[in-house]
């Protein structure tokens, strides 16, 4: 074992980390929104309009088919109009959000369109206004499931990072590649890959806990 | 209290178009329970869901407490639905918020304070006999403690009208009569008017005071449940009469 490993990891781990939580921020902040949107502008819903409902789709089709690798190479002058570089975690967390966002409101749609529509009907009923039934009803309620998909969108960005890592970004992606593939480092290569085992299984534990913990009530039989 | 008047909905699917109402006419006096019978696909749950517009009509119109709700734009429509209370078959409570929770629903929609609310759910629970659920889930209830729930949020915001779509279909026989008994209750205490439709005979024997027969979309009898029962003028009525009475020939000997 080298002794620069432990600090290159350490190193190489908060880079991650850090691209993680901000993408996974950014994603929610522009993913939730567009998911709720394409809900309640489909037919029947509380805000109907098909037009708007396709366009919003046909976005997220359209984003989502990038292959992640290209949407870096696009963003490139995005990334750098808003962080001023090309290189390094944050410059990386811009492609990251953009990538992640829609797969984050297909998700976040998928579990809110699980809420049963009785209770939206319910909420009509009692004079709710779309935003009321947005924030009061269809959040609330599909709670436990959001928890899972951001959860899901979490370790998808991790993996994401990893290809950032080949072109620049920073992270355990990068180290792996850089001195695991480049340089023969076989420890590089093992740690990296161990450490993003357990972050992974760290992050789906403590989802599916907190995800538990609040459908436990709303199931519990008495 | 209640007045339609020329109601028309038709709903048109790639099949062709099919006919819910045709020309409902309707007076329902205040105070009044009012029994709405028909069979499945009558078109009664779409006749009650025009009453707060969760189902838009054609043409007529409907006047309930002077307001002619046809004619609300969308903001007043929601005022208007703030003081139209409705219960469901499948009680639609929401199963993240505890039944004191649930109560309290309408009452922040309707922008009451905190303390105002507290104390106004505490009041409701305590009518529908439910105060010692106030921190249980949904999931803990049984069916009539659900419908009870469903009942006292709909009576929260002090409404004129209690609309019930089919709320005892999914209940068994004995819950079904507890409930009924208090929606009986809540229309001596408070003089509520109430406008319930239903497929079952004895749901109407036990607490309306006048019914409306519904077949294929119309009107075909309508008055006192003495007239009615009495003397039944439609082929409708006579069928239910006969079913209900031979199901309780039956009954006699289970």
């Amino acid at each position: 074992m080298h002794e620069d490993l432990i600090p290159m990891l350490l190193t190489g781990f908060g880079e991650t980390l850090y691209m993680v939580v901000l993408s996974t921020v950014a994603a929610i902040v522009l993913g939730l929104p567009l998911g709720v949107l394409v809900v309640i502008t489909s037919t029947g819903h509380v805000l109907e309009s098909p037009r708007l409902n396709r366009i919003l789709g046909a976005v997220i089709n359209i984003t989502r088919s990038f292959p992640f690798i290209i949407m870096i190479v696009l963003l490139l002058p995005l990334s750098r109009f808003l962080v001023g570089t090309t290189l390094g975690a944050t410059a990386a967390s811009v492609p990251l959000s953009i990538a992640a966002a829609p797969f984050l409101a297909r998700i976040i749609e998928n579990s809110l369109k699980e809420v049963d529509r009785g209770k939206v009907e319910a909420a009509l009923a009692m004079g709710a206004t779309p935003l009321q039934i947005v924030r009061k009803v269809l959040i609330p309620e599909a709670l436990s499931s959001l928890v899972l998909g951001v959860t899901l969108a979490v370790i998808t960005i991790t993996g994401f990072t990893a290809t950032a890592g080949a072109i620049g970004a920073g992270g355990l992606g990068s180290l792996a590649i850089r001195y695991g593939y480049m340089r023969y480092r076989e420890d590089v290569m093992f740690a990296t890959v161990l450490i993003l085992v357990i972050f992974v299984q760290g992050v789906q534990w403590g989802g599916d806990r907190l995800a538990r913990r609040i459908n436990r009530n709303q199931h519990r039989l008495g | 209290m209640i007045t339609i008047n020329g109601l028309n909905k038709q709903y048109h699917t790639p099949r062709g178009t099919f006919t819910a109402l045709r020309d409902v006419n309707l007076h329902i006096e205040k105070g009044d329970i009012f029994g709405i019978i028909g069979l499945s696909g009558a078109g009664k749950s779409t006749l009650i869901r025009c009453l707060n517009r969760l189902e838009e009509p054609d043409s007529g119109s409907i006047v309930i407490d002077g307001r002619e709700i046809t004619r609300l734009v969308t903001h007043e429509l929601r005022e208007a639905r703030k003081k139209i209370g409705m219960i469901f078959q499948h009680f639609n409570l929401l199963d993240s918020r505890t039944v004191q929770g649930n109560v309290a629903f309408p009452l922040e929609l309707a922008g009451y304070s905190h303390k105002a609310i507290a104390q106004r759910v505490e009041e409701i629970l305590d009518l529908v006999g439910l105060s010692d659920k106030a921190g249980s889930y949904p999931a803990q209830l049984s069916g009539g403690q659900k419908q009870r729930v469903g009942i006292a949020r709909a009576l929260a915001n002090h409404p004129e009208v209690l609309l019930s779509d089919e709320a005892t279909s999914a209940l068994d026989p004995q819950t079904t009569s507890s409930i009924l008994e208090l929606l009986a209750d809540i229309n001596r205490k408070l003089g509520l008017t109430i406008v319930l439709i239903t497929h079952e005979m004895s749901v109407i024997k036990q607490i309306c005071s006048k019914v409306a027969v519904l077949d294929r979309g119309e009107i075909v009898e309508c008055g006192s449940m003495q007239q009615v029962f009495s003397a039944p003028s439609s082929a409708t009525m006579k069928l239910f009469l006969e079913h209900s009475a031979l199901l309780q020939g039956y009954g006699a000997g289970i």
